[in-house]
């Protein structure tokens, strides 16, 4: 880790935003004349020194092929990447370093669930469960497998405040139930979803549970065994490491149990032109050369959070959400999108009938940047009645200069549009 | 870079809130929906050619950004009274101007010439153009067009 990830003072105030800031370097850059205030987190976070660091002192001094040669650089990258399954591993406090499945992401994570756990347990009439607030990553997976195999989505409502419908969710579990997919924490409301809860529910009738993780990691602590889940997966661009690599975690039997998913190199333990005989988990889920420094600055960016303290980003995140609701509520004609009681620092809004793009190039050129647009999750649009919602959306570098940013510039958009 | 006031200048503005022949044709011999799926807008055309190819009627229904909005609207205002061939060739200067940031507003655009500050912004180029694509999808007699 490099130092500039180590010692940030916690004091009662919270987070010490401004040296943490300086970690980030596209934060010193200015936006079209002004102050960055980056509020698009929930789509990926900015990456710290430390991770740009990680990544390239790989390349330049120690990077070659994993797995395979005796030579030193290859010895050093292995194990330099299988680090990062113990990190993972106390990151998310499995039990085994062996159930970390480095993957390129949440997406393949899910996929790689659905075809290779779930799809050869499926027959015709069998349901799979997920929820109204699923990205459409936790949507398509189980229709590709459910029109392959004749099982049906089932969708748990979504109240008006954004919070499941768990009366419903819990009726809604069947005798034919035979995995249920939920998103931890919902990308577009923000909402907490009671995944305990769930997870009791489901294991009172052994039906297996995958939390998508990529809206909970980066937020707050988890802990996948009091948790309770049987798969949980998150993205590395959002923990503040690099894109297009992540993680699945499976409980080790389920992992023993399941085929592989992309067949290849490094995944197996012998080949014959009559047959291949696969090697164990993890290795047994991933065919072909990795993303070697992608998945090894990932372990710097989990040692970053660590280094500033989960509880500590939390609380920072949920003093920023308090402050901006206070703020964007005065502003007439704002309309939150998703108000429940259990939320990450993830704010959708509307503002009278200004349309979320008019909204995001106005913004853009006040320096603030938010997600527009229906944020990978259109039918839960539908559900609230709006074709686009405006995204603000929280990260451990945010401060209350940028949510005033932000207040100032919807003030600006609102006087365009007056 | 355009200044935000020339992007979202008055007349834009105007047509975003108060859209000029937002309603069905009746009849009408052609028509396309148009959909951009990065942003959500949506856009339905339909208007009525007589045997000579002169559009008689045109009118769009659909929801979007002002960019896109004041687009449809304006488009429909500049087409009455075009033939077919005119039209294209007017999406054709429209588009130039789009999409080059050196060009000259050429006069002939009339109105269209307000949404020139557009091509400062890429991002958003699209939400001008989508009116224009769904008009040559209902030309060439598509029902569906999905800009990206």
């Amino acid at each position: 880790m490099s130092s500039s990830a180590a010692n940030h003072s916690v004091g009662h105030r919270g987070l010490d935003v401004s040296a943490l800031r300086a970690d980030f370097p596209i934060l010193q850059r200015p936006m079209n004349g002004k102050r960055l205030a980056f509020l698009d987190s929930a789509a990926s976070a900015q990456k710290p020194q430390c991770v740009i660091d990680a990544e390239r002192e790989c390349y330049e001094t120690y990077y070659a092929n994993i797995h395979r040669g005796v030579y030193s650089l290859s010895q050093q990258s292995t194990q330099r990447y299988e680090d990062v399954r113990k990190t993972v591993q106390r990151f998310i406090n499995a039990a085994d370093e062996r159930e970390v499945v480095f993957v390129r992401g949440a997406t393949e994570a899910i996929n790689l669930v659905a075809q290779s756990f779930v799809r050869p347990k499926l027959e015709p009439g069998d349901e799979i469960l997920i929820t109204g607030m699923e990205h459409h990553a936790n949507i398509v997976p189980w229709q590709l497998v459910a029109e392959a195999t004749g099982a049906q989505l089932v969708v748990a409502p979504v109240l008006d405040n954004g919070e499941l419908d768990m009366d419903t969710f819990a009726k809604q579990i069947s005798d034919r139930t035979r995995f249920i997919s939920v998103v931890h924490v919902s990308n577009t409301l923000g909402t907490i979803n009671p995944v305990e809860d769930i997870i009791a529910l489901a294991k009172a009738r052994e039906i297996p549970v995958l939390v998508d993780g990529a809206q909970s990691a980066p937020h707050m602590p988890v802990d996948i065994q009091a948790m309770g889940a049987d798969f949980y997966c998150f993205s590395a661009h959002k923990t503040y490491g690099p894109s297009g690599t992540g993680v699945l975690w499976g409980r080790l039997a389920h992992l023993e149990a399941m085929p592989p998913y992309q067949g290849g190199g490094d995944m197996i333990r012998t080949v014959t032109f009559a047959r291949s005989e696969y090697a164990d988990p993890p290795q047994r889920f991933e065919a072909g050369t990795p993303n070697i420094a992608g998945v090894i600055a990932m372990g710097t960016g989990l040692e970053y959070i660590e280094s500033v303290g989960r509880e500590q980003i939390a609380a920072h995140e949920q003093h920023l959400l308090a402050y901006a609701n206070a703020e964007l509520e005065a502003i007439e004609g704002f309309r939150p999108i998703g108000t429940a009681a259990q939320k990450t620092g993830v704010i959708s809004f509307t503002l009278d009938d200004i349309h979320a793009h008019d909204m995001g190039t106005i913004l853009d050129m006040e320096g603030v940047a938010v997600r527009t647009g229906h944020h990978c999750t259109q039918p839960l649009m539908e559900r609230f009645g709006v074709p686009a919602t405006t995204r603000a959306s929280f990260g451990l570098y945010n401060d209350e200069d940028d949510v005033d940013a932000l207040v100032h510039g919807l003030e600006r958009v609102k006087s365009l549009f007056s | 870079m355009t200044d935000l006031s020339e992007l979202y200048q008055a007349v834009i503005l105007d047509h975003n809130k108060n859209p000029r022949n937002y309603r069905a044709v009746d009849p009408h011999n052609h028509q396309a929906d148009g959909y951009n799926p990065l942003c959500g807008d949506q856009v339905h055309i339909e208007l009525r050619a007589d045997a000579e190819g002169c559009i008689e009627d045109i009118g769009f229904r659909g929801e979007g950004c002002a960019i896109c909005m004041a687009s449809a609207s304006i488009m429909t205002e500049s087409l009455k009274g075009q033939t077919l061939d005119e039209a294209q060739a007017l999406f054709k200067r429209f588009h130039d101007l789009l999409t080059d940031n050196q060009r000259e507003i050429d006069a002939s655009l009339g109105k269209l010439g307000v949404l020139a500050g557009v091509r400062d912004y890429p991002m958003r180029v699209k939400c001008a153009t989508l009116a224009w694509h769904t008009l040559q999808a209902a030309l060439n007699d598509q029902t569906e067009v999905v800009a990206e």
